[in-house]
């Protein structure tokens, strides 16, 4: 009997030392580069298998106002801490201009009040956070592809980069920015956002415009947005991984899944 | 058993599980480990469970993982489920950190990958993972149809659905068939596997696609048949467990019927027959 408890006892920790080792194991794959390489196959087989079974044009569910969250939440950034954008916040961002350029035949710079004269577009759409909750919102706001008409892409412009007022380091450093391909750019819920359930675009959701993205998470939809930018790559901005959250942290470009 | 064969008095082996099968369980082993526990990573981001089509619908989650500091200025880590409230300092809600003190956190480390509180990483797993298991649950159940391993062995016989409350009330008294009679899969077996092979494991990839915003867009409302995607994260979480719970089961089953004997089948296929001692007795009278 003795003998057996021993022999159990043993088999107990043989386990538990196996599993901790396992996962000591697992920790170190996840710092190491060759592993993390192979891991992320897994996010570019999805990037290319939701590309090939959808038509690129699939519209994002649309609710009713029933559906509505009572109170938007608000994640990331809530009140950018530069003071070029409070002084532009203060004024109701009477002097903010959105500046798009890079890759395009006529650069332009449109003010507030003229993105709002641009044809405008109403959706209420669910934003699913890479955290895992979701909120449900209406969102008004110029369908990016009336802005890209304007400008007129060149042909060589594969991204639109968003770079935006909110810096993400306490000294005011490494501002925001997003990239999208120019799939999501010209589909026809993609949009530059000025207000969210009927009224302004509160600050703390990303005044004066943000971008929604509707068919990927949180983290692409960029607030506070500046200037938007259509380049062939991305490798030279940043990090070079097309986006704040990827470069720092490693999240994947793709925000699909 | 009224005769036994002479050839069978001798312990002897036969060829359960062929190559395929045994390769197909063991790299599912590994992907279930990996989703679970990478799952819990995930779920750490935003510890509570809502249903509906948002989180912020009105109502308050049926589950959430939370910490309180107390006045004495210590980490309480409270576990909310429908409303009730439970103190689970140390394993949910508040755990150690690796500085060694309590730290806010849904699930603790150790049933974590990777252990620390790091999204982008367990996405990562996760995703890698799932991709695994999903191809190798196509190959097993392909493999399984045509190799008529699943007509065989898995569907229930009418001598099997005749069998039911007697094979309920052997498994409650942790009685199990020996000898030849432990060859073919027994009635409640069969089900469990069925259950999980076409039941839990579909439902479970399924409402891992409801949560990907943009799977959602390819017929769009598909989600609210089951909900919406908070209800569908939920269900995807509960599945989880209830795979887990299949896992315990299995696993004590395996340990009780024969541990050395059972794992040995799955490793290299031969599985042990014992000849019933009482049946060789009556044979040698």
């Amino acid at each position: 009997m003795a003998h057996q408890t021993d022999r159990r006892r043993f088999l107990a920790r043989l386990l538990a030392g196996a599993g901790t080792l396992a996962l000591v194991g697992c920790d170190k794959l996840s710092n190491s580069e060759w592993f993390t390489n192979v891991l992320s196959t897994g996010g570019s087989l999805s990037k290319n298998v939701h590309r090939l079974i959808s038509a690129r044009k699939s519209m994002a569910q649309e609710f009713s106002e029933a559906d509505m969250s009572p109170n938007f939440r608000s994640n990331g950034t809530s009140l950018p801490s530069s003071a070029e954008y409070q002084a532009l916040a203060k004024d109701n961002f009477r002097d903010w201009a959105l500046t798009i350029d890079g890759l395009v035949e006529k650069p332009i710079t449109l003010t507030l009040t003229q993105i709002q004269a641009l044809p405008s577009r109403t959706q209420i759409t669910r934003h699913d956070c890479v955290e895992g909750w979701s909120a449900i919102g209406k969102w008004t706001g110029t369908p990016l592809h009336e802005v890209l008409a304007l400008v007129k892409p060149l042909p060589q412009a594969h991204f639109a980069v968003f770079y935006c007022a909110d810096p993400m380091q306490d000294d005011g450093s490494q501002k925001y920015y997003e990239s999208i391909d120019m799939d999501d750019a010209y589909h026809a819920q993609t949009m530059l956002a000025y207000k969210l359930n009927d009224e302004t675009l509160p600050i703390k959701n990303g005044a004066p415009i943000r971008l929604r993205v509707e068919r990927q998470l949180g983290y692409k939809q960029a607030k506070y947005i500046m200037r938007l930018a259509l380049v062939e790559k991305l490798d030279h901005i940043g990090e070079g991984k097309g986006g704040y959250w990827e470069d720092s942290a490693g999240y994947e470009w793709y925000a699909g899944i | 058993m009224s005769t036994v064969n002479k050839s069978s008095l001798e312990p002897y082996f036969i060829y359960r599980h062929k190559l395929p099968i045994r390769i197909m369980h063991w790299i599912n082993v590994i992907c279930f480990i990996v989703l679970f526990m990478s799952g819990l990573n995930i779920f750490n981001s935003h510890a509570a469970l809502n249903l509906g089509k948002s989180s912020y619908n009105g109502y308050a989650p049926i589950l959430e993982m939370k910490s309180i500091q107390n006045s004495n200025g210590e980490l309480v880590g409270i576990t909310n489920i429908f409303g009730y409230q439970f103190d689970t300092t140390g394993v949910l809600g508040a755990s150690m950190g690796p500085e060694g003190k309590l730290i806010r956190r849904g699930f603790p480390s150790w049933i974590t990958i990777p252990g620390p509180k790091w999204l982008a990483m367990a996405r990562q797993w996760h995703f890698f993972f799932a991709w695994l298991f999903v191809i190798n649950g196509i190959c097993y159940v392909t493999y399984s149809l045509f190799s008529k391993h699943l007509q065989r062995d898995l569907l229930t016989t009418k001598s099997d659905r005749a069998s039911i409350w007697q094979s309920v009330k052997d498994h409650a008294r942790f009685k199990h068939p020996s000898g030849e009679a432990a060859i073919p899969y027994n009635v409640l077996q069969k089900i469990a596997y069925l259950s999980v092979i076409f039941i839990l494991l579909p439902l479970v990839i399924l409402m891992g696609f409801a949560m990907s915003p943009f799977l959602d867009s390819l017929i769009p409302g598909w989600v609210d048949l089951f909900g919406g995607r908070q209800t569908a994260r939920t269900i995807h979480f509960i599945v989880a467990w209830l795979l887990v719970a299949f896992v315990f089961i299995h696993v004590f089953e395996v340990i009780i019927t024969g541990v050395w004997n059972n794992l040995r089948s799955m490793i290299t296929g031969q599985y042990q027959i014992k000849t019933l001692i009482e049946s060789s007795h009556k044979e040698g009278k």
